[in-house]
């Protein structure tokens, strides 16, 4: 029984370069590369480190995008991936997130069922942690987010994962098939490796439109989005910070508090 | 003409540049300062298919172009020139001789661990008292039933106190000159074989360059590689490749030299402005920045070369040639360009000046490239 782990990926631009039109309050995007989201390459780190474990996995990389997002497909592949499958159709273009994750899981539908879905917790372009958790109501299976540990059983379903909270992490068991998203604390992703460039990463890449998956086209597309963006800006920089000072902790403190008083915030 | 890479060759570059800076640069200095030989980065490059990327996927190789494998030395070099020589000495030297000139049993015993980079290659044609003039071989082999035995020594082997298989020149017909030349294959721990000191250098300190020391070094008869006396047009072939690989190392050491002057110039100031403001020098980089240009289409001509299976002996030679003066002009620079701090070991480019002067003297010095060019231009 071969054990099947699909991903989640999505090409965006890379933010460490990207810059805003002052004027227009828009991204750049000439000259910005685009790249493999690094929360997904971390999703799909984690399922090829389990194919690397066992002999009977495979793993599929879906996503949704223009046709160049194929070149996301190419690298996974290089990576180590199976097989991608990319959704890509003018219907589905501008969705938000409700729109998107619609698309998404009627293309995970299309790639066959699954014993594990895993993605990244969020792009770095829109940063809504959303589509993940979205995409796993739609099919119906329990999710995890924030994953930044996890074991996965001897019989391989179930996952007992470390869920990443602002204070600390919490310890859940999900059984398959579940989703589940990552945080970058989980893995370190691998390089391409050069034998996996030259396989012919194109022919285990599937090119489909919204016909192919059968996704109800009024439930995607930038018409079908509930949310839209109103405005984007670059916030002003925060003030300069005060530095107390004190030549003890004590007398930092006293200094801290009479700082406090006198602006009335205590 | 389509200057155009393909996807794949866009790839590697994405890859290896990716792999340098989080594996390799940060450990660049170190490994200079410690003239310590990186054995964890060649095991991660092994990991990664850029130990064989020139070679058939029957032979373990990754199936690549001898492009991608240019490409490979030469983001390498942008950031270590050490580590880029390993992997040139091992793929240039040392595979392809093998793929090249090799038996079938020779190519499936030694190039699946060698491809792999479980293995790792060097070669030996260097003496004393002959380098290019390779007529004036002292290492001798002589049959005797099944073995050879090989007596003498060979000087300046890069890769040589890690190596593992070891492609090998020796005299087997004396009264013949360079048709009296065999080519063999050594393996690390073959009885009568050893080590010699190793080389205390002006650059490239990392990288391991040893003696080969032969005495009454006995081997089998079948690692005898290529034909009887015909080691010569082994060696001359092998150096050929060998200076595609040299002149993307070349080619990469003058980028990342480029690249480390252009950041400084934007920080650094004097006289109330940046330096990169400052015409005379921002003329200087439009020199330097030309250079490299050049050098790069003459260097990635030379593996297109092979790549189409033409020619390329005078296209490596002018390639490299101009690699390498290239990026001793443009190191020269950086480090003028840098002023006091360049001349620091602070600096990365102290490192790349020491390391690019190499490159016009091993695998053939420049004037060696230029008596490969004017035979071509003028006959012999």
């Amino acid at each position: 029984m071969a054990y099947k782990i699909i991903v989640c990926a999505k090409q965006v631009p890379d933010t460490n370069v990207i810059r805003i039109n002052p004027e227009t309050g828009t991204l750049i995007r000439d000259g910005v590369p685009s790249i493999l989201n690094p929360d997904d390459a971390n999703a799909l780190e984690m399922a090829l480190e389990i194919k690397d474990k066992y002999d009977d996995v495979t793993v599929t990389v879906v996503s949704m995008g223009p046709p160049q997002a194929k070149d996301l497909l190419r690298e996974a592949i290089a990576m180590g991936a199976d097989r991608g499958i990319l959704l890509s159709d003018r219907a589905v273009g501008g969705s938000d997130t409700w729109a998107t994750s619609n698309a998404v899981a009627a293309a995970i539908k299309y790639a066959g069922d699954f014993d594990v879905l895993i993605g990244g917790r969020q792009a770095i372009d829109g940063d809504t942690a959303q589509v993940g958790p979205q995409i796993a109501e739609k099919l119906g299976i329990p999710q995890v987010t924030y994953v930044q540990e996890y074991e996965l059983s001897e019989d391989r379903k179930t996952f007992t994962v470390q869920r990443q909270l602002e204070d600390g992490y919490e310890v859940v068991e999900v059984h398959t098939p579940c989703m589940l998203t990552c945080i970058k604390e989980l893995n370190t992703p691998r390089y391409m490796s050069i034998g996996g460039i030259f396989a012919d990463p194109d022919s285990k890449i599937e090119v489909v439109n919204a016909d192919d998956v059968q996704v109800d086209k009024t439930t995607v597309g930038l018409k079908a989005s509930p949310t839209n963006v109103f405005r984007s800006f670059t916030p002003k920089p925060k003030g300069k910070g005060v530095t107390v000072e004190g030549d003890t902790e004590k007398e930092m403190a006293d200094n801290l508090l009479i700082g406090l008083k006198y602006k009335q915030v205590i | 003409m389509d200057f155009q890479l393909t996807k794949e060759q866009e790839f590697v570059r994405k890859m290896v540049s990716e792999f340098a800076a989080t594996e390799v640069e940060p450990i660049a200095k170190d490994i200079d300062k410690e003239h310590r030989f990186p054995v964890e980065t060649v095991e991660k490059m092994a990991k990664y298919g850029m130990m064989g990327i020139p070679f058939p996927t029957k032979y373990g190789g990754a199936g690549g172009d001898e492009l991608s494998y240019a490409i490979t030395v030469e983001e390498l070099a942008k950031v270590c020139a050490s580590t880029a020589v390993i992997v040139s000495a091992h793929t240039s030297l040392c595979c392809w001789p093998i793929y090249k000139y090799g038996t079938e049993e020779q190519k499936m015993k030694y190039l699946p661990d060698l491809l792999s980079g479980k293995k790792l290659g060097a070669f030996g044609l260097t003496e004393p008292g002959a380098g290019t003039d390779a007529a004036g071989q002292q290492t001798r082999a002589t049959l005797d039933g099944d073995e050879w035995i090989l007596d003498g020594s060979k000087c300046f082997i890069t890769n040589g106190g890690y190596a593992d298989t070891f492609v090998v020149m020796a005299m087997t017909d004396k009264s013949k000159g360079n048709h009296g030349i065999s080519s063999f294959i050594v393996e690390k721990g073959d009885p009568g074989f050893s080590i010699g000191k190793t080389e205390d250098k002006m650059g490239i300190h990392a990288s391991s360059t040893t003696e080969l020391i032969f005495q009454n070094c006995r081997i089998p008869k079948d690692r005898l590689l290529g034909k009887l006396n015909k080691g010569f047009n082994v060696a001359l072939s092998t150096l050929d490749g060998g200076r595609i690989g040299i002149a993307s190392q070349a080619l990469g050491i003058a980028e990342g030299a480029l690249a480390k002057t252009v950041e400084y110039m934007n920080q650094r100031k004097q006289f109330g402005m940046k330096l990169s403001q400052m015409e005379a020098l921002r003329f200087e980089v439009a020199t330097m920045a030309t250079k490299i240009e050049a050098a790069r289409y003459l260097v990635y001509k030379a593996a297109c070369d092979e790549d189409a299976g033409n020619n390329y002996a005078v296209s490596a030679a002018m390639g490299k040639l101009a690699a390498a003066e290239t990026a001793m002009y443009v190191t020269t620079k950086a480090v003028q360009l840098h002023g006091g701090y360049g001349y620091t070991a602070d600096y990365p480019v102290e490192r790349m000046m020491r390391d690019a002067k190499i490159t016009e003297i091993y695998e053939g010095t420049s004037e060696v490239q230029k008596m490969v060019i004017a035979a071509n231009v003028l006959g012999k």
